[in-house]
């Protein structure tokens, strides 16, 4: 394993609330960016670098380092969708490797459900849009959706894997779910028809949304935020909460192409690097923190990343074989995914914080001495253009 | 008659594109150096970078490589449309398009993965674009 400590998350906060109602995007921010300085014993004053992905009101790293009343040495505005927050956190590690700054900031805050985005539902590019890509999607109507549909569709014709076997992935996730607070009063709150444990035929007798995904294999839209702070191992060595590493990362994107195989995501790329850099195996890992904007992404990033062999995350995953409480195989987004805990657009955040409480002993679906977590973000659209971010995070 | 969304203009990558669609051609710009197909159309080889392009017109006939079909959408132009299909199409020249099945009872049972298709342009109510769809051979 990588030995070298050049980085480490020393702070964590997720905004509780999934439904805000009066709360801005820039307001869940700064409380998030302000409570992860706290849980890292932290000061305002001692952050020196502010990654941003453009969310909220102020609109990028500059308005919101004015806002913020900070002059950062480092401004990274990486914006890669839902995986912006994996390729800033490995940004952070290796700005403060190189010394250019000692306390790094992530954060986010979104206002999806409160604002009624139809984030799945609506034409992935909008009638107006006048760009290349625009003008030869605009006239199909391909919802995000539809696109992550086409994914699924094709995987199962050439692996013959089922919805029966995905919902596993939908079945373990909401287990999780169901022990997370957070979690249960989100779904209490966006007013799911069953606040409950669910089972493989509660997936398949869902309603589909765009063939062949049901709405159980779906994420929520949600309101919600988080904010993380990375550190030097100078810093690191006095924060309130053990460190969590980053060693490896891994950053890729991927896109339509006439010979492409829509099965293989960004991952593919990402996820050999991150693991050539940390030194393991993904059998290593405890904690498998993948993007769950839907059961394909996880399904096709687990095997991206080397998990199983591609064509066989079926029975990899099937009838919720990736629980917290299943020592033969790795967990899976123990704080209930995007499937079951919340999904305000970018939910990259929220795979660095829950593999932080996991490797500080603090999930609610702990798994016992978990020792190394990957967080995999996927952002953009799976079955066209889309990116991949990688980070394995291990403790001391 | 449909109501899709027309493409919007100027945008100058696929603009040639559009305007064969009036005449019903299909057409791809290739690379005149490397014989490289660019689709989605752009205005320089993907694979050699040269802005040496040419537009050749294609057969129009292909195999469906995977499709969804869409249930929900909220945007002007598709609510109404009830459930509806969208697919890559892999060109017997060799390229890959989103478009989307027609001419089909139900789109829920009679798309699958390796059907053959050829182009059909389907005039719009309002717009001077024909839409570029794609029914069983
Ligand atoms: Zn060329």
């Amino acid at each position: 394993m990588n030995q070298d400590r050049q980085a480490a998350i020393v702070g964590i906060h997720e905004y509780p609330s999934r439904l805000t109602r009066g709360v801005s995007a820039m307001d869940i921010k700064i409380d998030c960016i302000r409570t992860a300085l706290e849980d890292a014993g932290l000061s305002w004053g001692d952050v020196d670098a502010v990654y941003d992905a453009g969310d909220g009101e102020a609109g990028g790293g500059l308005q919101l380092s004015a806002y913020l009343g900070l002059r950062p040495n480092v401004i990274d505005t990486t914006q890669v969708g839902g995986s912006s927050y994996e390729f800033q956190a490995a940004h952070a590690w290796r700005d403060i490797a190189a010394g250019k700054c000692k306390v790094a900031i992530l954060s986010y805050g979104s206002t999806a459900a409160s604002a009624r985005w139809a984030i799945g539902t609506g034409s992935m590019q909008r009638p107006g849009a006048a760009n290349w890509e625009a003008n030869m999607e605009i006239p199909y109507g391909t919802t995000l959706i539809a696109n992550y549909a086409m994914v699924k569709q094709r995987h199962m014709h050439e692996y013959g894997t089922t919805t029966e076997q995905l919902a596993g992935i939908s079945v373990a996730t909401r287990r999780h779910a169901m022990r997370n607070p957070d979690a249960v009063q989100a779904m209490t709150d966006l007013e799911f028809v069953g606040v409950n444990e669910i089972t493989t035929a509660d997936v398949l007798d869902s309603r589909v949304v765009a063939d062949p995904l049901h709405l159980l294999e779906c994420c929520m839209i949600s309101d919600g935020g988080g904010a993380v702070v990375i550190a030097s191992p100078e810093v690191a060595r006095n924060t309130r909460k053990p460190p969590v590493w980053i060693i490896g990362s891994g950053e890729a994107i991927k896109y339509t192409e006439s010979d492409g195989d829509i099965t293989v995501s960004a991952g593919a790329q990402s996820g050999p690097v991150a693991f050539g850099e940390a030194g393991i195996a993904p059998d290593e890992i405890d904690i498998a923190m993948i993007y769950d904007s839907f059961t394909i992404t996880v399904a096709v990033c687990l095997e991206d990343l080397g998990f199983c062999k591609k064509g066989e995350v079926g029975d990899y995953v099937a009838g919720g074989r990736l629980a917290f409480d299943n020592p033969d195989a790795p967990a899976l987004n123990t704080d209930g995914g995007g499937l079951s805990s919340n999904h305000p657009g970018m939910r990259g955040i929220f795979l660095l914080l829950e593999a932080t409480r996991q490797l500080r002993g603090e999930s609610h679906s702990q798994r016992p001495d978990a020792r190394l977590a990957v967080a995999h973000g996927n952002g953009g659209r799976l079955g066209s253009t889309h990116t991949g971010g990688t980070v394995i995070l291990a403790r001391d | 008659m449909a109501q899709r969304p027309q493409p919007r203009f100027p945008e100058p990558n696929t603009e040639p594109y559009w305007e064969a669609t009036k005449q019903n051609e299909l057409r791809y710009p290739v690379c005149t150096a490397c014989e490289t197909i660019i689709f989605t159309p752009r205005r320089h080889c993907t694979d050699c970078g040269s802005q040496d392009l040419e537009w050749k017109v294609s057969r129009g006939e292909g195999t469906v490589y995977t499709f969804s079909v869409v249930r929900q959408n909220r945007m002007p132009g598709f609510v109404d449309l009830g459930a509806y299909s969208v697919a890559y199409i892999d060109l017997d020249e060799g390229f890959r398009m989103l478009s989307g099945v027609i001419g089909i009872e139900d789109p829920t049972r009679d798309i699958h993965i390796g059907q053959r298709v050829r182009v059909e342009f389907e005039e719009q109510e309002e717009g001077e674009y024909p839409i570029p769809l794609f029914r069983p051979i």
